[in-house]
């Protein structure tokens, strides 16, 4: 391995979807934290007794759990007052894009989602700030029982399904950010797909930042049935301010038996949000849930999506791509906890850094006692694009059961002369060459994306790693 | 002058240490020369430095390309200008598939966008004279590649860019007799009045089926002897050992 070269251009990336529109805010709090802040969305919402209480008492978590020591700054990066945690520019999600609010579709209209929805996609939702301001489904999958909504209609409108699954794969105790989102939760999706229906056109939402100084708690919920299959994808950007803002997801997973899930997240915040993010899935029986997570934006991301395979011969898998320019820290990973016979996982897990960028693998694989016979294979690969950046590898094993297979390979590199040399040797310019060996990097999990994604992420890099080799 | 490929007096180190020590040559169109000689004598250096690795150092002397001097070019003006090395280790670029770096460096070469269908024509004449599987293309870039194939893919990527002057550094190594009558044949098959071709060798092995026009000697970074192509077969009679101890 040779050398990097130094970097000449500190300049990072140009983000197209740094910009910010003038969005009439219809309801909003004043900035902070506090109970009288849960009260008014709780009214706003008019939500049931129950969720006022679980918002409650999340917040009370929240203020006393300590965020953990493995994630220096974090503890003193920013005042939680700074931040406003309700912001509202729509009265209610629409179900056609027609009469969702002229100027928060012309912002959908810059950012090309608009177009998505004449794709063929099988649903589309859009949030704006804390609301969805659209979601809608195809006909045909709606016909076959498939529900596609925001999660506070999924509240609304199937009680049940919902207080039967919310809050039981991430509890407000899990962690300080959870326990966050739990009390501030609005948005996100919510999803059912009933046993036996294969929605094989992809759910898509993207998520929008447009307010300063705010926090985004979107909360989704899946529920995949007995032999069903779903895959969704999330987008998301904000504007670029002095200040910062805080994105704060969850989403709960439900793989039931021999069902699958696919969860693909193009994450491209610009580089004030610190992204703060709880994934997790609980994967029943023969079932297989794979997350596609590729993290290109923000300030500093710290997520980690898991799989708990709780039924016998369940699968899980993911594929994790952070790209750290200037300025940025991804914090990414994965875990893998095995608690039934007979598992299999698979952690690949891909990251350059270039600019000063940090990026971190940690991941954690857990085998219970009673979990006998899995296999669980980690790879974790980086690319460190010039001595100003930093790459680190966190990897955490714990195995109880018998049998387990656990294998763990790492490797770091840089953009070697050598392939450099070769390349411009046939005539493709060294800017050219950099871009073409990050990109096959890369490329065992772009070619996993879906085709308009792939050809964006390809975009993404190749601006993020322009200069970034001398 | 328009079809010759010069190097003059040319020196050349790595790190603090001189390898090329005055090395001068003319090669025209329509030529084959080989330049033989023993381990360490500099013939790596040379190919390295006619296509202009960073890593190593011109300290004296040019080299001149239909004419104009390229030394101090990056390596990819060189090869848009019709210069082509073809790598004694051709370094392997994971996830860049062959076809797709093809087409990129035939771009590059031609200064414009090719059409796509003309260049798959191309690709499948070529590989059919190179005895290369239509799969082949699709592999990532030297991944995995045996010795043989990683050889066969750089006379690929040259009847594909198809240079004016190119050096084929020690092409031979690492393969079977077959694949050697391949390449060779691949080789002669390009060979012509358009184009002028450097090879670096070791063994006379290779000569046997490209029959070159010159063969020199390099020893210690100098040129020390020159002459026909029946000095291969006294060197494989006779090693390298009467030239040295000429000196």
């Amino acid at each position: 391995m040779s050398e990097p070269v130094p970097t000449n251009s500190p300049v990072a990336r140009e983000y197209k979807e740094g910009f910010h529109d003038d969005i009439k805010t219809l309801n909003s709090v004043p900035k902070g934290l506090s109970h009288d802040v849960v009260d008014y969305m709780c009214d706003v919402k008019s939500e049931p007794d129950w969720m006022r209480r679980f918002r409650h008492e999340s917040l009370d978590v929240f203020l006393k759990q300590e965020i953990p020591p493995w994630l220096p700054g974090l503890r003193d990066e920013f005042n939680y007052d700074e931040f406003t945690y309700y912001v509202s520019p729509v009265e209610k999600s629409s179900r056609n894009w027609e009469d969702v609010p002229i100027e928060i579709r012309r912002t959908y209209d810059k950012l090309g989602i608009a177009k998505e929805e004449q794709k063929l996609l099988g649903g589309l939702g859009a949030q704006i700030d804390s609301e969805m301001a659209y979601h809608n489904i195809q006909e045909s999958l709606a016909q076959k029982g498939v529900i596609f909504l925001s999660c506070d209609d999924g509240l609304k409108q199937y009680p049940e399904i919902f207080r039967e699954h919310f809050a039981k794969v991430i509890p407000p105790q899990d962690n300080k950010f959870a326990a966050l989102n739990s009390a501030f939760w609005s948005g996100g999706s919510f999803v059912y797909v009933p046993k036996g229906v294969k929605c094989d056109i992809p759910l898509s939402v993207y998520f929008r930042i447009n307010a300063e100084q705010f926090g985004q708690f979107e909360r989704t919920l899946i529920i995949i049935e007995d032999d069903a299959f779903c895959h969704y994808v999330e987008g998301c950007s904000a504007p670029i301010y002095t200040t910062n803002s805080l994105h704060a997801a969850v989403v709960e997973i439900y793989v039931k038996e021999r069902a699958r899930c696919r969860y693909t997240t193009i994450q491209n915040w610009s580089t004030d949000v610190y992204n703060l993010v709880t994934k997790r899935s609980l994967i029943s029986a023969h079932g297989v849930m794979e997350w596609v997570d590729g993290n290109l934006g923000s300030k500093r991301t710290v997520k980690y999506p898991s799989c708990y395979m709780i039924g016998e011969g369940a699968h899980g898998e993911v594929l994790s791509l952070a790209s750290a320019d200037k300025g940025m820290w991804q914090d990414a990973g994965a875990k893998m906890v095995f608690l039934a016979p007979n598992c299999t996982g698979r952690i690949n897990s891909k990251s350059i850094s270039g600019h000063g960028g940090r990026s971190s693998y940690r991941g954690l694989v857990q085998v219970a006692k009673n979990a006998t016979n899995c296999r669980v294979q980690v790879n974790c690969d980086a690319l460190i694009l010039d001595p100003q950046s930093r790459s680190d590898t966190y990897p955490t094993m714990e195995v109880n059961g018998d049998l387990a297979t656990v294998e763990h390979e790492a490797t770091v590199s840089s953009v070697s002369d050598e392939q450099l040399f070769y390349l411009t040797s046939r005539g493709i310019k060294k800017e050219d060459a950099v871009s073409m060996i990050v990109n096959g990097f890369i490329e065992p999990i772009v070619k996993e994306l879906p085709m308009e994604f792939a050809v964006e992420i390809n975009r993404l890099i190749g601006m993020q790693m322009e200069g970034s080799v001398g | 002058m328009n079809d010759t490929f010069e190097i003059v007096n040319l020196h050349a180190r790595i790190e603090e240490r001189e390898i090329l020590r005055g090395v001068a040559l003319t090669i025209r169109k329509g030529e084959v020369h080989a330049i033989m000689g023993p381990n360490g004598s500099g013939k790596s250096t040379l190919a390295n430095t006619i296509m202009g690795n960073p890593k190593y150092e011109v300290t004296g002397g040019q080299i001149l390309l239909k004419g104009e001097n390229i030394v101090g070019m990056s390596p990819d003006e060189r090869a848009r200008k019709g210069l082509f090395l073809a790598f004694q280790y051709p370094c392997e670029v994971p996830g860049v598939r062959t076809a797709n770096f093809l087409k990129l460096a035939c771009n590059a070469r031609a200064g414009k966008e090719l059409d796509t269908m003309d260049f798959y024509d191309k690709l499948q004449e070529k590989m059919k004279i190179l005895d290369i599987e239509e799969k082949f293309v699709r592999r990532y870039l030297n991944e995995g590649f045996s010795g043989g194939e990683k050889k066969r893919n750089e006379i690929l990527q040259m009847m594909m860019l198809e240079p004016e002057f190119a050096v084929l550094d020690e092409t031979d190594s690492g393969l079977d007799i077959d694949a050697l009558k391949i390449v060779c044949e691949g080789v002669n098959k390009l060979r012509g009045p358009d184009i002028g071709i450097l090879i670096i060798t070791h063994y006379e092995r290779m000569l046997r089926y490209i029959i070159p026009d010159y063969i020199h000697i390099l020893v210690d970074g100098c040129l020390v002897k020159s002459g026909g192509p029946e000095l291969a077969a006294h060197l494989e009679q006779h090693g390298y050992d009467w030239i040295t101890k000429d000196k």
